[in-house]
């Protein structure tokens, strides 16, 4: 099994968008134009979104995950965007609420039930107010991966 | 007591609900607890109608189904965390 994909590349600093479909389809033709997810990818995380909305209102920095069917995906990777702008992301599990969410962290998972550890790792991150401002400060793209993997546990 | 059923589901059946299967396994395991959990897409639960008795899901189901459901993505956020747990625990302990 090939390990998950990130390094700097999948890092977007100051993302600029008006809408959530766009912070998705900035970040998912990202991963495309890398060939790490179908060109079918992009509509269908956009999809899914919309269908199953996937902004975190943490304690205090909101965070989404977005993320779509394994058919669409080339290689698992994940890509974590940093957001001039807060942009407002449908609610998990609620029906018509919103956050204003900061960072994103896109996954492109290649197959099912996989990866429990790097998942509940994520989770753990976004739960941590501190790691989240950290994130959002740390203006050095190389530091921020290796620490990001580090804190996932991607070797 | 028969070995409790525990569907766990979300849009795309592999994140969130990787997330909290592994959490419900964690605490049924802490608990001695014997469970049988299956992860799947909120569009397959209609398959498994007859074949759980309790779903855990991430996102906001609007059907009703035989078995109840519980709303657990605290797991994610981690807030109301013992609350979400306390009852899942309540329906194993059924």
């Amino acid at each position: 099994m090939r390990d998950i994909t990130f390094d700097e590349s999948l890092i977007l600093y100051d993302l600029e968008a008006e809408t959530n479909e766009e912070v998705l389809t900035k970040m998912a033709r990202n991963l495309a134009s890398k060939h790490l997810v179908k060109e079918s990818y992009i509509l269908a995380v956009i999809e899914r979104e919309r269908a199953f909305p996937t902004g975190l209102p943490t304690q205090g920095i909101s965070v989404a995950i977005p993320h779509t069917d394994i058919q669409h995906v080339n290689q698992k990777a994940i890509s974590v965007a940093i957001l001039k702008q807060p942009v407002e992301f449908g609610v998990m599990g609620e029906n018509d609420q919103t956050t204003p969410v900061q960072i994103v962290f896109m996954l492109a998972m290649d197959e099912a039930h996989a990866q429990p550890t790097l998942l509940q790792k994520l989770m753990q991150l976004i739960q941590d107010e501190q790691a989240l401002k950290y994130i959002l400060m740390e203006k050095n793209k190389v530091k921020l991966k290796h620490w990001i993997r580090e804190r996932l546990g991607i070797q | 007591m028969a070995k409790k059923r525990v569907l766990v589901a979300c849009g795309a059946g592999i994140a969130t609900s990787t997330v909290v299967a592994k959490t419900i396994e964690e605490m049924a395991k802490a608990n001695g607890i014997d469970i049988d959990v299956k992860q799947i897409k909120i569009s397959e639960i209609g398959f498994y109608e007859d074949d759980a008795d309790l779903l855990v899901t991430t996102a906001r189901i609007q059907k009703s189904y035989k078995f109840p459901i519980i709303q657990a993505h605290s797991f994610l956020t981690g807030i109301g965390v013992e609350d979400t747990k306390k009852k899942i625990m309540e329906e194993l302990n059924k």
